[in-house]
């Protein structure tokens, strides 16, 4: 084949960029990548345990609603990842990439663990609780504000920055979890206070998972109406969509930059916050447990809005619980719930596409552009 | 006195998956494409090899006939499509899809590092076999072969003839990048795609055409460093999350070789370097600050990102269109 007739098979097809799509019909598109998801996570599942796929899809029904127990830990689950992902939209609506979200919860848990540790039994415990909010909230917008900052000033890459700082966290934990180990030499801080409970969050009636979850409810409702209707939140997404007319309408950019990442940062040093004196009442390295990433795909999934951050964060928890079931059912390794997020969040990002764009078809040879 | 002797060897075998790791992801990167990808794509060349060689071993009547050729073939074969196809998705994903670029690597890490460490976790499971844990060993004899007369030359020796193959294939690799990267025409188009990639599809540069290429092939070099790691540094075992936090190291070495592959192979000794010096730093009692020392090579990364950044000199920054989508029909 020449070359001319080789451009003119090209030409016919061409992508074009669709008007806004109706709402029921982008939902319909999703909904049917997310089927489509749902067969291939089935087949695969299928293939590697032989199990029939009804049954394999009640035991994913399982893993979340299988007993109180369970429903009350995918609910925790669900509203930390939650809290992640609704500090990582303010940042995404600008376009600066925080991907970062796992340091800055990291340090949001090692300000409290050091709270607990250092000032446990010795000021009220009300005043003690205030004083862990108070560092892991300042902790985490502390991490945001340096690359925040040197984007503001210096156009540093925020992606590369905010990534690197994640290890700079994880370091720092590992070294006060050497200094705080208790039983000395097992490399582990194990439960802080455990007899007076000092720092620990109260617990609202017998619901040890309650008080955090209204918490991030309450807190995904402040920043929807933030994103939505405040002035701050428009300014937002005038530098997001661009930086020249935000310019030019005399929004000060650097300003909105510093001031989105210290908020972005803030909310993952309350999920810090969350999780130490909330529910873990320890610390580990891993104890942000990857948050900071899915948060990422979870905002990034539902757009940045808020009330769709419930259900995309909701898919994945309710996803990586049921495939832990069928790995433990069939001693298989945990990480099986990882591949199937994988193929979920391929199909989901992929469908995008369809969303924004039509593909147009050129009929007849003489009438290409 | 700091013991050069063996500290040097454990450096540069530290350094050859973050080498292998940083020039995939350069080439990668020059494209325009800022694969964040490259950690699960590590994970994935590793398990492929291993998964190839697994059964190879395992259809073996006894491990010492394993025929060396074969040995190295068969899981370098597999780890090579691996990470092709890992490197075909998020191109697929990103290039024709145009999904966003950070959204993708991610999902690719997730999915590639769950992928890792599921069939590391559960291959013995699968296949019924009676093993206790996957240990190739005889594959590995096969990958860290080193000269013959490599043992008789003393400490240069020791401190340059005793690695694998893979590890002067990393260098060769790094110098062969460089080289197309800077002192070809092909290496100048697909610098052009990744600082503009509308200046250069007006120039008739097929920018689809070079964003898959690169990356594609960034993907399969990468997954190298994968393969390398399991089959000679771990002697043939697959331990799960034993690879670490090593993929995005080798993103940071990027970012510190200010995207040159030649200049990554004395980095990446460096970097390998400081992730082990831990190891030869006498704290006595105090073993908390070893954590500290496992944290310079990132910081070291930041103060070099901030730097270049405030220098704004040209041929130091990151490629222009770096993690930036190109559709023709938007400009």
């Amino acid at each position: 084949m020449n070359d001319a007739a080789k451009s003119k098979m090209k030409a016919r097809i061409h992508i074009v960029k669709r008007a806004a799509m109706p709402w029921y019909q982008a939902a319909g598109i999703r909904a049917l990548a997310l089927f489509l998801a749902v067969i291939v996570c089935g087949i695969v599942t299928y293939v590697l345990t032989g199990d029939n796929p009804a049954s394999v899809f009640k035991t994913i029904f399982e893993g979340s609603f299988g007993s109180e127990r369970r429903f009350w830990v995918m609910l925790q689950n669900l509203s930390m990842l939650l809290c992640v992902s609704l500090a990582m939209a303010p940042a995404f609506r600008m376009r600066f990439w925080n991907i970062g979200g796992e340091g800055q919860v990291l340090v949001g848990c090692l300000a409290t663990a050091a709270c607990m540790i250092n000032l446990g039994g010795k000021i009220p415990n009300g005043f003690l609780i205030f004083m862990s909010l108070m560092a892991a909230v300042s902790a985490g917008a502390f991490w945001a504000f340096i690359p925040a900052a040197c984007k503001a000033n210096w156009n540093t890459n925020e992606t590369l920055f905010t990534l690197m700082m994640n290890y700079v966290a994880t370091q720092l934990t590992a070294y006060y979890i050497i200094i705080w180990e208790s039983p000395k030499g097992s490399g582990k801080v194990g439960i802080i206070q455990q007899k007076s409970q000092a720092g620990w969050l109260p617990q609202i009636g017998q619901y040890k998972y309650l008080l955090p979850v209204l918490v991030v409810f309450i807190l995904t409702i402040i920043v929807y109406i933030y994103m939505r209707y405040s002035k701050q939140g428009y300014e937002l997404a005038v530098v997001g969509e661009s930086e020249k007319t935000a310019r030019y309408v005399g929004i000060s950019v650097p300003r909105v930059i510093v001031r989105s990442m210290i908020l972005s940062g803030a909310i993952c040093g309350l999920c810090g916050f969350l999780l130490v004196a909330g529910t873990d009442h320890t610390i580990t390295t891993t104890l942000a447990g990857g948050r900071g990433f899915t948060a990422v795909m979870v905002a990034w999934m539902a757009k940045f809005n808020p009330i769709g951050m419930i259900f995309t964060a909701f898919l994945l928890v309710f996803l990586n619980k049921g495939a832990g079931e069928i790995a433990t059912s069939f001693g298989l390794n945990q990480s099986f719930s990882d591949i199937l997020s994988g193929i979920i969040i391929f199909f989901l990002i992929g469908c995008e596409f369809f969303i924004s764009y039509r593909i147009v078809r050129q009929r007849g040879e003489g009438q290409n552009v | 006195m700091f013991d050069f002797v063996s500290f040097i060897p454990r450096a540069v075998m530290q350094s050859i998956p973050l080498l292998l790791g940083s020039t995939g992801e350069t080439i990668t990167e020059k494209s325009g494409n800022l694969n964040l990808g490259i950690p699960g794509i590590m994970y994935v060349g590793a398990i492929s090899g291993v998964i190839g060689s697994f059964f190879y071993e395992l259809s073996l009547p006894d491990r010492s006939l394993i025929n060396p050729y074969l040995g190295i073939l068969i899981p370098l074969s597999c780890c090579l499509l691996g990470s092709f196809l890992m490197g075909l998705l998020y191109c697929f994903l990103t290039v024709t899809l145009r999904a966003n670029q950070n959204v993708t690597g991610l999902a690719l890490t997730t999915f590639g590092v769950g992928f890792g460490n599921f069939f590391g976790g559960s291959l013995i499971k699968l296949t019924g076999g009676a093993v206790p844990s996957i240990a190739l060993s005889a594959t590995s004899k096969c990958f860290s072969k080193v000269l013959p007369f490599a043992k008789d030359t003393g400490i240069f020796g020791k401190l340059v003839l005793s690695y694998g193959f893979l590890a002067y294939a990393a260098i060769v690799i790094a110098l062969l990048s460089s080289y197309v990267l800077n002192r070809t025409r092909t290496g100048l188009q697909l610098r052009a795609v990744g600082e503009n990639p509308s200046t250069a599809d007006a120039a008739g540069i097929n920018v689809t055409r070079y964003k898959y290429a690169a990356t594609c092939i960034g993907s399969m070099i990468a997954g190298l460093g994968g393969l390398y790691y399991v089959m000679d540094y771990a002697s043939g075992v697959w331990s799960n999350d034993a690879f670490g936090d090593r993929g995005w190291l080798a993103i940071a070495l990027v970012i510190f070789t200010i995207w040159r592959p030649n200049v990554g192979i004395l980095a990446s000794i460096l970097f390998g370097g400081l992730y082990i010096l831990y190891l030869f730093i006498p704290t006595g009692t105090n073993l908390a600050i070893k954590e500290i020392y496992k944290m310079l090579p990132y910081l070291v990364t930041i103060i070099v990102l901030v730097l270049i950044s405030t220098r704004r000199k040209k041929e130091n920054q990151a490629p222009e269109a770096l993690g930036l989508p190109y559709f023709r029909e938007e400009r």
